[in-house]
């Protein structure tokens, strides 16, 4: 076995960032492994290289990463950039990949904050090029000033399409079209749980700004779409949906040669799972995720999670939620003892109950239908890496492949380079409605290491690592 | 089809592109250089050849995987430009026998 740690935080965006300088101010010995070359998460991704015009243009929101990333930086915690985890288990032993070299470290304890990502659904014509997730376009913003240039078309749910609409606006992007997806009825099963969100703080005030700038910039926006496909050969050339209007459906066309697709964020679970902790269906959420306790504690004994990877609460929540699990990590390491724990957390639990207090609003105006859970036509690619249809995962349900796992070793849907990743919900949910279940009857793919490829290279070059 | 917001200043790297040299910024990813170098796509599926280009930017997607500096399978959204670096699309599994 490698080196020893007494702390290892996987991931740097503000939930990692938060738990870190936490903890290392503490006291504890820290190390931060981060995929990406700087600190800050997709959420503040390029924070610290973010020439000031660009700041600007990105909102204030943005601009709040900074300060956490300072506070990061003045701390004594070690930070890893640029490394992957390709391993996690329930003993706390980390796979990781470093400056191309492969090694597996022992860390005391772990806080997993890998965070979201963006909720894959399949539609037809989703693989071809030019078609991208809505969050991607804006880390190509944050991170290198890049945009469409011809225009794009931006198409789901959720508060995202919005702000990027409005980040474009600002930057002199031509938006032909935002297609919002959430069904209109929607407006109703939300309306009961506006109150508590106006406490939670402006993300309405905002969302509501965001659309007023984005009607007087002339940008259209359309609500009760349905039915998204993206046409053309080797690449997006028109995007095609339908239009429901007080009982006519019609389908219409926007010629374009870039669609950006966001149906909102869900945790990523592969370390997790690999690591052994207990999942569940979030019913709200619509998505699965690790059950943790107010602490960010998994049943796994020192392995915590928080942030988004631990269920969506945002970029906020993400940031007390880290120093609860730094504070608890000291705790049970006898740094501070219980009474200190539950003194410094006070403020974060009170801060986390009230910044929730806008989710049951906003997942209920966003709750996305079953035809967009349930890709409805057949022909329609699911695993986009194996290339298997929709039609084709039904076909093996009714062969009796009757779970998501027998389905992978059919199909060997879920078995490329992605790992089931962009796959696994959608074929969870197709499992489940071809057994006329509830989808919490089920989980998704199991989980085994490596979670990401490594070459055999790597792999045979781990031992002498270790020696 | 993409483009960059701001002009290109003296901070620049020169990387090949299948087989064309250009100047492009210091800290770009090698996926936001090819998208905006209008390279169509980044690879072609192993199963049916079909074009595929960047999904995700956050390297969960793994359809950017590209030939960089000889070597297959490389994310190219995370991967930064560096001086004389040679990016070529991945054709089907890439590498020999690609």
């Amino acid at each position: 076995m490698g080196d020893s740690y007494q702390l290892v935080i996987i991931g740097a965006g503000p939930g990692g960032l938060c738990a870190a300088t936490t903890a290392a101010n503490l006291g504890l010995d820290v190390t931060v492994l981060d995929e990406q070359p700087s600190p800050g998460g997709q959420i503040y991704r390029g924070i610290s290289n973010t020439p000031d015009d660009r700041l600007a243009l990105l909102g204030a929101d943005y601009q709040h990463g900074a300060d956490l990333v300072e506070a990061f930086s003045a701390s004594k915690a070690n930070y890893w950039p640029q490394t992957n985890v390709w391993s996690l288990n329930s003993r706390r032993q980390i796979g990781i990949l470093r400056h191309g070299q492969a090694s597996i470290i022992q860390a005391e304890r772990v806080i997993v904050a890998s965070g979201a990502m963006e909720r894959p659904v399949p539609f037809l014509g989703w693989t071809l090029p030019g078609v991208m997730y809505a969050g991607a376009a804006q880390i190509l913003l944050k991170t290198a000033g890049v945009v469409p240039a011809n225009g794009t078309v931006i198409a789901g749910t959720g508060p995202l399409p919005l702000l990027v609409a409005w980040q474009y606006l600002r930057a002199g992007v031509s938006v032909k079209a935002v297609l919002e997806f959430s069904p209109r009825s929607n407006l109703w099963r939300a309306a009961p749980h506006l109150p508590k969100a106006l406490v939670a703080g402006d993300y309405i005030s905002r969302g509501l700004k965001y659309t007023l700038d984005l009607n007087k910039g002339g940008v259209p926006i359309y609500y009760g779409i349905s039915g998204l496909q993206a046409q053309g050969h080797d690449r997006i050339e028109a995007v095609e949906y339908g239009w429901d209007t007080l009982g006519s459906s019609r389908r219409e066309t926007i010629v374009t040669n870039s669609l950006l697709v966001h149906f909102g964020v869900i945790p990523r679970i592969n370390l997790t799972k690999s690591a052994g902790c207990h999942h569940i269906w979030d019913r709200g959420q619509q998505c699965w995720r690790p059950q943790v306790d107010k602490w960010g504690n998994t049943n796994v004994p020192g392995i915590a999670v928080v942030g988004d990877s631990a269920g969506i609460g945002g970029a906020r929540s993400a940031e007390h939620s880290g120093r609860l699990a730094a504070l608890e990590v000291a705790r049970s390491l006898h740094t501070i003892d219980t009474q200190q724990r539950d003194l410094q957390g006070q403020e974060d639990l009170k801060w986390i109950g009230k910044d929730l207090r806008v989710r049951p609003f906003l997942e209920a105006l966003y709750r996305l239908p079953d035809s967009l859970l349930v890709p409805p036509d057949d022909k329609t690619l699911v695993c986009r890496c194996e290339e298997i249809s929709a039609g084709q995962i039904r076909q093996a349900v009714r062969e009796g492949h009757a779970d998501p796992d027998r389905v992978k070793f059919y199909l060997r849907c879920g078995m490329g380079p992605c790992q089931g990743r962009q796959c696994a919900p959608a074929v969870a949910q197709i499992v489940a409605a071809e057994n006329l279940r509830p989808v919490s009857d089920y989980t998704t793919f199991r989980v085994r290491p490596p979670i990401r490829p490594l070459s055999i290279a790597q792999l045979a070059n781990l031992g002498r690592a270790e020696e | 089809m993409f483009k960059r917001t701001s002009e290109l200043n003296n901070n620049t790297v020169t990387v090949n592109i299948e087989g064309e040299d250009f100047q492009v910024p210091v800290g770009e990813t090698v996926a936001a250089t090819v998208l905006v170098h209008n390279l169509g796509y980044t690879r072609t599926s192993p199963i049916s050849g079909a074009p595929r280009a960047p999904l995700c930017m956050m390297g969960v997607c793994f359809e950017c995987l590209m030939e960089i500096d000889g070597l297959p399978n490389i994310q190219a959204c995370q991967v930064q430009v560096a001086e004389g670096m040679k990016i070529r699309r991945q054709q089907g599994v890439g590498g020999e026998d690609g």
